[in-house]
Formats: structure tokens, sequence, C-alpha cells
């Protein structure tokens, strides 16, 4: 098969790009890498993501890693099957759900990657949890879900009044927060609430989520 | 109509001055005093609500997230000045990667260096020496890789200068200038002769003179 991501279904970047394969309803393979005997961090694997880092993704000869880079060659690729989820059809739109990607990367991930650590991650590995960086962190993501509020009082969905990779690479991470305590987060903020509601219920995220166990 | 970028004075800003200058277009920038908080004034909210820079106006059209900026003015002008976007989407799909790495790897422990060594006493907190050290360590492990990356391919995107490599320009600025961190960047051949290169086009020179920073070295 063309398409193949190195990965499995419990990582959420793994997630992000099986999310937009589903989308376009595209074939793909997932071969799995042996992370628990560190097969990530050695040859063969480094020659497809030199940080030793989950995914990778091969399209026949083009190799290419990082989650949102791979999303968004997939959405430009195959920009005729299945939806646009980039908004093609117009620069001026498609930039704003490209700023929107941005934002997801630099002001959501770093507070939830910190709370997803702490309330689930450590967990499995036995470490504590430490309940003062949770509480620091979900100050953060508060005030940034506060923009977020705004935002989608004014647009249906983060990029416009259409679904995209924007609103898409939330996704993983807010897969494994809505199972936890802190969900009150998301569903105190009504409009949030109603677009994680819509995005969530779509086949594709079902479909994803359910294979996202702990 | 002139777009307009606010902060030049800052790093950030920066990869949006050097990318519209080799996009050959033209614009104007408006100062924002971050020592002073302007970034956190309603004004400022209603153009950026996270209240960072930069923020450009084109218009009406207005962007905020550097590398959105980025993309939007190389997309915009593909057809004049440096293409820095690849011909291709297989050439695309690599200059994103190596982009999404620069925010993803390098940006992180670079940025945080940044603040503790260059902000930490403008900013009026004491320097975290333990934090400076990891930071150093991480971003020298990310180097590593990216010296192994150069030894294969002239640019970090494939073999030609793209976005991919532009961005790193203003950080690493500081990092061999102000933080006095060259021996980062000269210990590595590859990562040398590579910042050698992208540092000394005219674009970003311009930049430099143009822009100064906000402290003295």
């Amino acid at each position: 098969m063309a398409i193949k991501v190195h990965g499995y279904a419990m990582s959420t970047c793994t997630a992000r790009v099986l999310l937009c394969l589903s989308e376009k309803g595209l074939e793909y393979e997932v071969v799995p890498v042996d992370v628990a005997n560190g097969a990530h961090k050695q040859q063969p694997y480094l020659s497809l993501n030199p940080f030793g880092q989950i995914p990778a993704f091969e399209d026949g000869d083009v190799k290419i890693f990082e989650s949102r880079a791979i999303s968004k060659y997939l959405a430009r690729k195959y920009k005729d099957t299945g939806i646009d989820l980039l908004g093609s059809s117009s620069l001026t739109v498609s930039t704003i759900v490209d700023t929107w990607m941005e934002v997801e990367s630099h002001q959501f991930n770093s507070p939830m990657q910190a709370i997803i650590r702490q309330m689930i991650v450590n967990p499995i590995f036995g470490i504590a949890t430490d309940e003062k960086i949770i509480e620091t962190e979900l100050e953060k993501l508060g005030k940034v879900l506060d923009v977020y509020e705004e935002r989608l009082s004014k647009c249906k969905y983060l990029g416009g009044d259409f679904y995209s990779l924007a609103d898409l690479h939330h996704i993983p991470y807010l897969v494994y927060f809505m199972r936890t305590p802190k969900s009150s987060v998301i569903t105190s903020r009504p409009h949030v609430s109603a677009w994680w509601n819509d995005i969530s219920s779509r086949p594709a995220t079902v479909k994803v989520a359910e294979t996202m166990k702990v | 109509m002139v777009v307009k970028v606010y902060g030049p004075a800052y790093a950030t800003p920066k990869r949006v001055l050097v990318c519209l200058i080799e996009k050959e277009v033209e614009f104007e920038t408006v100062p924002v005093d971050l020592l002073k908080g302007e970034h956190k004034d309603p004004e400022y909210l209603k153009l950026q609500p996270f209240g960072t820079v930069p923020v450009t106006q084109d218009g009406d059209y207005i962007l905020y997230e550097s590398r959105a900026i980025l993309r939007y003015y190389a997309e915009k002008y593909k057809s004049q000045g440096t293409d820095l976007l690849g011909k291709t989407v297989e050439e695309r799909g690599l200059v994103e990667n190596w982009l999404e790495v620069e925010a993803q790897s390098y940006h992180p422990p670079i940025y945080t260096l940044t603040v503790q060594i260059l902000f930490s006493s403008k900013l009026g907190f004491p320097r975290d020496e333990n934090l400076i050290k990891e930071s150093e360590e991480k971003l020298a492990k990310v180097l590593d890789i990216y010296e192994e990356r150069l030894s294969k391919s002239k640019y970090l995107g494939g073999d030609f200068f793209s976005l991919a490599d532009l961005s790193h320009l203003p950080f690493t600025q500081y990092l061999v200038d102000q933080m006095g961190k060259e021996y980062m960047i000269r210990s590595r051949k590859h990562v040398s002769a590579w910042w050698d290169d992208i540092s000394s086009r005219p674009s970003w020179q311009k930049v430099l003179q143009l822009y100064a920073a906000p402290f003295k070295n």
C-alpha cells in the first residue's frame, strides 16, 4: 500500500494523521513501531524520523514526519478526494485555517500536553501526579479556551464556517481530556462545548477515537 | 495600501520582515513595547486576542501567528522574489516538515534561553540556571540532528532556501550574538556552513540594520 503510517493508535500524534486519512477516505496501512523496546530510537526507524518520535509517514517515495506537516501534505496532495480540509479554494480563507492550526500548536498544545501527561501518562508509568502542575496548566488552558469561546460564538468552526484541519488537530488530546474529571473546562463553555459535540460525533472521529485506548 | 507589521524590535516579528523582503513586498512597521506591556492593551488584544507579536494588517485583513503569516505571503507572492515553498506538493511537504521541526523542537529550548538570559532582568525575575542548562542540552541534541540532516541536504527542506531555514534566523541570531553561544553553531561543521549561508543573505542583513534588538549586547 502506498500510504504507510508508522506509529500506533494510542499515540495522539499518530491519531492526528489517522483522522485526516479517515476524513479523506484514503486507504492506508499502520506499521506498528515497537516503542516498548525502543525501536523508535534506533535504526531503521531513525531514518524515517531522526528525532525518534512517533509517527513517521510514507506515501510511495515521499517520506515526511511531524504530524501537522503530514496532515497538511495529505490535505494538499489529495485536495480533490473527500472533503477539503484546508479551504483550498481561497488563500485568504485557507490562511485563517492555518492561523488556527498555529494557535493549536502554540497556545493549546502545551498546557493540554502537560495536563494529559500528569493525569493519564504518569499513572501508566507509576509516576506520581503533580496536582500543582495540573492547576497551573488548567489556568493557562482556561485563558486560551476563553479566546476560543469568543471565536466560536462568531464562527461554527475555528477556521470559519466549515470543518477543517484547524478543528481536527485538537481532537487527539481532547479525546483523552474529555475522559478525565477536568472535562468541565470544555463543557462549561457553551460554544466550545457545542463545537466539541459536533466534531467528536463525526464518523471519522468516532472510528479513530475507538482505537485510542490507554 | 502597504502591509503593517507590529513589533519589529522583537525576534518573532523579524521572521515576517525577512520573509517580506525576500518576497519583495513593501511594508511599514508599528512599534509595540512588550516591556511596557503594550501587547496586553485592549486595543492590541482586538487585533491579537492572545496578546503576542507579531500581527500584520493588510487593509482589513489581519493575521497573527508568525508562521501562518510567512506561509500566506510566500504563497500570495509566489511568482515574485525568492520561492520559499518549493515547486511541487512533495517539495512543500518537506518544507512544512522542517518548519514544524523548527516550531516543535528548535523553538521551545531557544525561546527559553532567550527569556532566561536576555529578558529575565528586564522582566524582573532571577535567571534559572538549571533551566538554562537543560535548555542548552535540549538545543544541542536538536543541533546534532540538524548536523546530520545538513550533511545530506544543503538546506533543511531540500536543496533550496525556504521558510524552513528562514524561520530560524531571528532567535539563532540572538544565540550567536547577545547570548554568546556561537560555539553551539561553530562546533558543528554543516550547521556552521548553513548558518553562514542563511544569515549573510541580504534580506537578513537588511533586517538587522533597520531594526535593532530591544536591548544592547
